[in-house]
């Protein structure tokens, strides 16, 4: 007997492999997110009215600014030294290169509580700070106590230990220009100065900015460790807080909240200046109208 | 008698206990187009690199267009110059590379524009002007938006040539300029060079284009082992080598 043939191979329906435990997977998921919910939610402990009453508080605003405050000098401390330090590491001189490799050793090398302890208790070793001649006269000099503030300590230890990090940053950065790109500027004239700045440093920078983006969400977050120098930061006036009404996991909350709004904001900042720096990287980019296309 | 366009005397240049280049002599003058032939690590590179002290030189002294490059004479020395007049000096002098460098974060246009407007510090309009004037020269004046990403290698070299020109430079160097480009893209970065040949730019070509070599240039010039070891018009060095050398070599890419 033959069989008839109904079907040919080119309008046979085609059955997709299933793939069910995908499915178990998001039900277990969906399960805990729905307990997690609900503890959130029905936990009269959590005390949402609490975490809604402090988050505007004006205690509380003035530690967002504290540590958006050290946040943003101690960043600028670290590029800024960061740079210098990298370009000593690049440079001819083995003194400098040495003196940079030292820095980071030191700095990469020891926690950054203990630098931030260090710099605050700089005056018990050092009580007075001078300028003058090394080993000569001094012209002016002032108590180490009056200089170096609270907040001076966190900013010594937090851009002093980031300019370590920045230093290798810029360092790659500037290594990860392809060296021809140098000598095409060199033969067109250009000093030294000027190929660094039209030439090495754009494209340096797309490999800068990202990481320092995400040494600037780091920093954020690592500024807290300033409490332990009595400061009132986002962190400490939470601590401050609840140390009066004993409502650490609401006042917590409020914190977090403010740490990821503020990380939420910066990230979205990284990734549309990852996405200006990437010009003419990408091959699929359309290209830029000159003049001439443009009157068209 | 003219002042010869580049004039090495007794050029050494070495790497370490390295000796790349010795004794090199030559004059090229102006207008005169002149290849270096000669295998892999025969200097011929290295010796176009020093005529733009891109590569420093250990001995003897170079001079384009009459005067010493890199270096400054007084009391019977030769005194280093600074970075920053040493790129002066290389105003004159227009490169092309192997590998084109091109600048990535700027279009074709704006490669063309870039010196010109920083390093001579010339009005943007009219150097605008001119550089779609050399990118049209070249044949891209509809790739001027483009960046190098979206070019063809053949299309990169021929912005890198326009790059150079835009300068207006009295010599131009070509460091195998079409060593990096896919066989079919070469004629169109020679079409270029050709024309600027018969447009009277004094160019010294290190190329392993023979045909170019023979019908474009006036002199060449066979290196090996860091040494001249033979020169003269294209006839007479490719029809009848004098050298052991330079026939064991042409016998391999003739």
């Amino acid at each position: 007997m033959t069989v008839e043939l109904t079907t040919t191979p080119a309008d046979e329906p085609i059955v997709r492999l299933r793939h069910p435990w995908r499915w178990v997977a998001v039900a277990v998921i969906v399960l805990y997110a729905a307990v997690l919910v609900r503890f959130l939610v029905t936990n009269d402990a959590l005390r949402w009215d609490l975490v809604r009453g402090y988050l505007f508080e004006t205690s509380v605003l003035r530690g967002v600014v504290t540590t958006l405050k050290l946040t943003v000098v101690a960043m600028l401390v670290g590029a800024g030294l960061g740079t210098l330090l990298a370009i000593m590491r690049l440079s001819e001189n083995p003194v400098l290169r040495w003196t940079s490799g030292i820095y980071v050793w030191f700095f990469r090398g020891t926690p950054i509580l203990v630098q931030l302890l260090g710099w605050y208790f700089l005056a018990s070793v050092l009580p007075e700070i001078s300028l003058g001649i090394p080993f000569g006269p001094s012209f002016a000099s002032w108590s180490t106590n009056d200089v170096v503030t609270p907040f001076m300590a966190a900013i010594l230890g937090l851009g002093l230990n980031e300019a370590a990090y920045m230093a290798e940053i810029v360092r790659a950065g500037i290594g990860g220009v392809d060296p021809g790109q140098a000598e095409a500027a060199e033969a067109l004239g250009m000093s030294p100065a000027q190929s660094y700045r039209r030439i090495i440093l754009p494209q340096a920078s797309r490999l800068i900015i990202p990481p320092t983006a995400n040494e600037t969400i780091t920093m954020l977050k690592q500024s807290s460790l300033v409490v332990v120098l009595g400061m009132l930061d986002l962190t400490g006036t939470a601590q401050a807080i609840y140390s009066r009404n004993f409502q650490q996991i609401p006042l917590l909350l409020v914190a977090s909240i403010w740490y990821l709004a503020l990380t939420t904001i910066l990230t979205y900042v990284q990734m549309r200046l990852e996405r200006r720096m990437s010009r003419g990287a990408a091959t699929s980019r359309r290209p830029r109208r000159t003049r001439k296309g443009a009157q068209r | 008698m003219n002042t010869p366009m580049v004039e090495a005397i007794g050029v050494r240049k070495v790497y370490g206990h390295n000796v790349v280049l010795e004794s090199i002599d030559l004059t090229v003058e102006a207008g005169e187009v002149v290849s270096l032939l000669g295998p892999s690590g025969s200097g011929k590179s290295t010796f176009l690199r020093c005529i733009n002290h891109l590569e420093p030189i250990d001995g003897g002294e170079i001079s384009v267009n009459g005067s010493l490059v890199g270096y400054r004479r007084a009391h019977g020395k030769k005194y280093e110059l600074h970075r920053k007049d040493i790129a002066k000096a290389r105003r004159d002098v227009g490169m092309v590379f192997q590998r084109f460098n091109l600048f990535p974060h700027k279009t074709a246009l704006e490669n063309v524009m870039e010196a010109p407007v920083i390093v001579q510090g010339r009005a943007k309009g009219d150097v605008r002007a001119e550089a779609m004037e050399l990118l049209d020269r070249v044949g891209l004046t509809d790739r001027a938006g483009h960046y190098p990403s979206m070019l063809s290698g053949g299309q990169q070299q021929r912005v890198a040539i326009a790059r150079a020109l835009a300068m207006r430079p009295r010599l131009m160097l070509f460091d195998e300029p079409t060593s990096a480009l896919d066989p079919e893209l070469v004629g169109e970065v020679l079409d270029v060079m050709r024309g600027l040949a018969q447009d009277g730019m004094t160019m010294i070509v290190v190329t392993h284009e023979i045909g170019f070599a023979r019908e474009v240039c006036d002199r060449v010039v066979f290196m090996d082992g860091g040494v001249i070891v033979e020169q003269g018009a294209p006839a007479d060095v490719f029809n009848n080598p004098e050298h052991a050398r330079t026939q064991a070599f042409l016998s391999k890419v003739l």
